[in-house]
């Protein structure tokens, strides 16, 4: 299961005193709680990648965390209001003689399907990968366009 | 003070300020990484999605290494439909059993993924030593 941790988290390689260490982060967990204003935003289902979504006038866009991945690996498919990435992600092998002291990235595939509010124009979606972020652009299909209309007196 | 409560000392100094001082507002992120040594040096992998080189910084000093980044915010005219993951700061840090080569340090940031080698310095190599006969 891919989650994102948020801190605070233990962040040494030695664990000293664990019991503290857990009461500590209890006691923000509770100061948290009565603050309010931290909403538990991350994705609690563990589902990867985890993905924003944004619309503005004529657009959806979709963003997806995606570190590390291949372009070419990427599959995205569309058909009205549904969109679906899937693809693998493959941590190169180093070379022979490692030893690791931390092996914390996630591999293997993915598959995530989205519904969108409203219909999408599937010809014109554009796709791009930087910085490890995939960023889809979905038109709104023009049927699913609001419309002006004038009041006539 | 004896030697082991010194030390002691130190650990918990070094826990609690682990946890960043934040100057600004927003979450801080715990980046998955990597970390695999070889006889001539280490190499931490993170998974930093969404930062730009000029938004990382790496920091070794007295063998704490640390690793700072912050991730901007998608543009504002947007209404969120779906949140799942926040712009925010992603920290991390390490306490390195090995010496290293500061001067040698090598660090790529590509597709969210950063790849930090650490040369061991030659002293700290390991060495084959030969047994003679006589």
């Amino acid at each position: 299961m891919i989650v994102r941790r948020a801190w605070p988290a233990r962040p040494t390689f030695d664990a000293p005193w664990p019991d503290f260490d857990q009461l500590r982060r209890d006691l923000l967990r509770t100061f948290d709680v009565f603050a309010g204003d931290r909403e538990q935003r991350t994705s609690p289902s563990g589902v990867f990648p985890p993905i924003n979504v944004t619309h503005d006038a004529d657009r959806f866009y979709v963003r997806a965390e995606l570190p590390g991945v291949v372009a070419s690996e990427l599959s995205i498919r569309a058909l009205q209001n549904r969109l679906s990435i899937s693809g693998k992600r493959e941590i190169p092998k180093e070379h022979e003689r490692v030893s690791y002291h931390r092996k914390e990235r996630p591999e293997g595939t993915f598959n995530r399907t989205l519904t969108l509010p409203m219909p999408i124009d599937a010809d014109r979606i554009d796709a791009r990968y930087a910085d490890g972020i995939l960023t889809l652009t979905l038109p709104k299909a023009e049927e699913a366009k609001p419309r002006q209309i004038a009041v006539k007196t | 003070m004896s030697n082991e409560s010194r030390t002691d000392m130190q650990r918990v100094e070094q826990t609690l300020t682990s946890v960043p001082e934040q100057t600004r507002p927003g979450p801080v992120y715990m980046p998955a990484v990597d970390i695999f040594e070889t006889d001539g040096a280490i190499t931490v992998l993170a998974d930093m999605p969404g930062v730009k080189p000029d938004q990382l910084e790496i920091d070794l000093r007295e063998n704490v290494l640390t690793i700072t980044a912050r991730v901007t915010a998608a543009p504002a005219n947007e209404t969120d439909v779906l949140r799942e993951y926040d712009a925010g700061t992603f920290f991390r840090r390490f306490t390195l059993a090995e010496t290293i080569d500061q001067a040698k340090i090598d660090a790529k940031l590509a597709d969210g993924v950063l790849r930090l080698e650490l040369p061991k310095l030659e002293r700290a190599k390991p060495r084959q030593i030969t047994v003679r006969t006589g």
